[in-house]
C-alpha cells in the first residue's frame, strides 16, 4: 500500500501547526475546532502553503519548501471531501461528479453510490446523506491516490449518521487508500480510522489505535477527549500495591498504577457501575463516589448517568430497575484496576 | 408609507409619461427615417456595444484579481476603480483630454503612432467606457467576492487548473451579479453625455451619439428633441427587458451551502 509521508510547519493566528505523520491506511485526527485540523488538509491538497515542510507520496514529491518546489492542487492526486461538501450549486449530480472524471465511468460511480436516480437533480435538492454521497462519488472520479475527509458526519443529523458512519468504514476499507480524516468526534474518528491521532493547539498529542489510546491515554486531555472521566486529586502510594488517590472533594480512590504528585484520574464510563446503596463489604470495587443524581441522557439502548462528578454509562434495563431519578442520591464505584492516572 | 411609494413612483415616471404624451408613435416612426436620427442611433449602439465589450474584457479579470487577491495597496486600488463613478462627467471630459488630447499627457506618444483621436468614434468609445465601466466593475467584484472559496478550491483538487476553474465554476456562479452589472454600464454609456461633448465633439454621423443629438435638436427644434428621448428610452427599456429574458432563461439554483434539503 502506499505511504503519504507529510512534514511541515503552518503559522496559524494563535499557534504554530506543527506536524509530522506517515499515512498508508486511515488515520483520523482529532481535536477540538480550531486545533488547526482543516489546515492540515489544505496543506496536502495544495491549497496552503506552509512556512516549512515536504509532503510526498511514495517518493512522489508533491512540496518541498527546501527545494521551492510545490505542485499546484490539480497536479496532486488527492481526492478531498469538504465539510459542506463544496458540491458545485449550478450543476446536476452527474455533473459534479463527471467535473474530475475526464470521460472516466461517471455512470457506474453513480450506480455504486446509490444516486444514479439522481442524476438530473441539483445540489440543492438532495438530503445531507445524499450530498455525502455526491461528494464522495466526485472526489473518487478522479482515481486519487490519497483521500482526505474534512469532517464527513459533522453536517449529517443524528439518526442518518450512525448509518452513513457504517457506510463510510465499509468504503474506506473496500478503497485500501492512505485516508486522512479530520473530525471533532472521537467516536466517529474510532469507528473509522485504524489509527487515531490527537491534536491540540496546532500537536499531535498521541498517535495510536483508538484501543490503545483508551488503555493508555498519555494526559488528561487524551483522556477527556476520549471520552473519559477525568477527575483531579493527589497521589501517594498507600497499602499494598496501590495508590491513594485524595480527591479535591476529601474523597479517596483508589489505583493500580504507580504514581506520585498531581495526578488526573481516569475511568471510562463504561467501567462504572451505579448502586443505590453501598456495603462495602459486599463489594470488590474499592472505588466509591456518592452523589447527587446529575442528569440522565440516554444513548440508543444505554443510559449516561451522572453521579456527582462521574458519568457512568449503564443498560436501559438497568436504569429503569434503579428506578434513577435527578436529584436522588446514587452510588457510582468502580474498580482500582479499571482506573488509570495520568500526569496533569 | 403606500402614499410615499405612490409619490415616489409618480415623480419617477411622469417625465417619461409626458415624452411619450407629445410624441405620437406616428411621429416616432417618421422619425426614425431623419438622418439625424438614424447616424445618432446607430453611432450610439455601435460606439456602446465596443464600449462594453472592452469594458468586459478588461473588467472581467480586472474585477476577479481585486475581489479574490488580497495585496498592499488594494483598498486603493478599488477606489481608483470606483472613481469615475463620483467623477462630474465634466471633469471626466477635461480629464480625457488633458490625458489623450492633441496637448495632453499621452498625445505626443499617440501623435507619434500616427493615432488621432479628437472628433473620431474611438474618442467617443473612450469616453463612454471610462464613465461607464465602475458600474461593471464595482458589481463585478461583489459577484466574484460572493463566490464560495471552497467551491473554487474543490475544483483544483479535482483536477481543474485555473482557467478551467474559472470558466467552469467561477463565472457560472457569477453570472448573475455579471449581468446585472453589465446591464447598469450598458445604460450608463448608453445615456453618457458630458464627457464625450467635451472629448469628442458633437459631429452629427461621427461622433453624435443619441444624448448629443438631443441637446443639439433641443436648441432647434423641440419636436425632433422628444421624438429622440422617446427613442432613446425604447431603446434603452428594450435593452434591459432583453437582459432580464437572457437571465431568466436559465433557471436559478441556489448557490448557498448552508441551503439543504430535509432528509430522506
Amino acid at each position: 500500500m502506499a505511504t503519504l509521508q507529510a512534514d511541515f510547519t503552518v503559522p496559524l493566528r494563535a499557534f504554530a501547526l506543527e506536524l509530522e505523520l506517515d499515512v498508508s491506511r486511515t488515520v483520523a485526527l482529532v481535536g477540538p475546532s480550531g486545533a488547526g485540523k482543516t489546515s492540515i488538509l489544505r496543506v496536502i491538497a495544495g491549497l496552503l502553503a506552509p512556512s516549512r515542510g515536504r509532503v510526498s507520496l511514495d517518493g512522489e514529491r508533491w512540496l518541498d519548501t527546501e527545494q521551492g518546489l510545490s505542485l499546484p492542487p490539480e497536479r496532486r492526486r488527492v481526492g478531498l471531501v469538504f465539510q459542506d461538501y463544496a458540491l458545485f450549486p449550478h450543476l446536476t449530480v452527474s455533473g459534479n461528479v463527471a467535473f474530475g472524471a475526464g470521460g472516466r465511468a461517471v455512470d457506474e460511480l453513480l450506480e455504486r453510490f446509490r444516486i444514479a436516480h439522481l442524476a438530473s437533480a441539483h445540489p440543492g435538492e438532495l438530503s445531507g446523506g445524499e450530498r455525502q454521497r455526491v461528494a464522495l462519488a466526485r472526489a473518487l472520479a478522479r482515481k486519487p491516490s490519497v483521500l482526505l475527509l474534512d469532517e464527513p458526519l459533522a453536517a449529517l443529523d443524528t439518526h442518518t449518521k450512525s448509518e452513513v458512519r457504517h457506510e463510510l468504514a465499509e468504503l474506506l476499507r473496500e478503497l485500501a487508500l492512505p485516508t486522512l480524516l479530520v473530525t471533532h468526534d472521537y467516536e466517529d474518528a474510532a469507528a473509522l480510522a485504524d489509527e487515531v491521532g490527537v491534536l491540540v493547539e496546532g500537536r499531535l498529542r498521541q498517535l495510536g489505535p483508538p484501543a490503545e489510546l483508551v488503555a493508555r491515554p498519555r494526559d488528561a486531555f487524551v483522556a477527556s477527549f476520549t471520552g473519559a472521566n477525568l477527575l483531579r486529586g493527589r497521589a501517594r502510594r498507600g497499602e499494598g500495591a496501590l495508590t491513594a488517590i485524595r480527591l479535591e472533594s476529601g474523597e479517596d480512590l483508589y489505583s493500580a498504577d504507580e504514581v506520585e504528585g498531581d495526578v488526573g484520574v481516569v475511568v471510562y464510563p463504561w467501567e462504572v457501575s451505579i448502586a443505590r446503596a453501598h456495603t462495602p463489604e459486599a463489594d470488590s470495587a474499592l472505588n466509591v463516589v456518592r452523589g447527587q443524581v446529575g442528569s440522565l441522557v440516554e444513548v440508543a439502548n444505554r443510559v449516561r448517568v451522572r453521579v456527582g462528578p462521574v458519568t457512568a454509562e449503564v443498560t436501559a434495563a438497568s436504569a429503569a430497575r434503579l428506578e434513577l431519578e435527578a436529584g436522588g442520591i446514587a452510588y457510582a464505584t468502580f474498580k482500582a484496576t479499571g482506573t488509570r492516572l495520568v500526569p496533569l | 408609507m403606500f402614499a410615499a411609494a405612490a409619490v415616489a413612483l409618480v415623480f419617477l415616471l411622469l417625465p417619461i409619461v409626458a415624452i411619450f404624451a407629445r410624441v405620437s408613435p406616428e411621429t416616432l416612426v417618421a422619425q426614425l427615417s431623419h438622418p439625424v436620427v438614424t447616424d445618432a442611433l446607430i453611432l450610439s449602439l455601435k460606439t456602446s456595444a465596443i464600449a462594453q465589450v472592452l469594458v468586459l474584457l478588461v473588467g472581467t479579470p480586472a474585477a476577479y484579481v481585486l475581489a479574490t487577491r488580497r495585496f498592499p495597496g488594494r483598498w486603493l486600488a478599488v477606489v481608483l476603480v470606483e472613481l469615475p463613478l463620483v467623477l462630474p462627467p465634466a471633469v471626466a471630459g477635461i480629464g480625457l483630454i488633458a490625458a489623450f488630447g492633441r496637448l495632453g499627457l499621452l498625445g505626443g506618444t499617440l501623435d507619434a503612432l500616427g493615432i488621432r483621436l479628437g472628433l473620431t468614434q474611438a474618442a467617443v468609445v473612450i469616453a463612454v467606457a471610462y464613465v461607464s465601466s465602475p458600474f461593471y466593475v464595482r458589481q463585478a467584484i461583489a459577484a466574484f467576492e460572493a463566490v464560495d472559496s471552497d467551491l473554487v478550491a474543490a475544483a483544483r483538487t479535482l483536477g481543474s487548473g485555473r482557467t478551467r476553474t474559472f470558466f467552469r465554476v467561477v463565472l457560472p456562479l457569477a453570472r448573475r451579479g455579471l449581468a446585472a452589472g453589465e446591464a447598469l454600464s450598458f445604460a450608463r454609456g448608453l445615456g453618457e453625455f458630458g464627457a464625450t461633448i467635451m472629448f469628442a465633439g458633437s459631429l452629427q454621423g461621427v461622433t453624435q451619439t443619441l444624448p448629443l443629438a438631443i441637446y443639439s435638436a433641443f436648441a432647434l427644434d423641440f419636436t425632433t428633441a422628444l421624438a429622440l428621448s422617446a427613442l432613446l428610452v425604447v431603446v434603452s427599456g428594450a435593452l434591459l427587458v432583453a437582459l432580464r429574458i437572457t437571465l431568466q432563461w436559465q433557471p436559478s439554483r441556489p448557490t448557498s451551502r448552508f441551503l439543504y434539503a430535509p432528509s430522506r
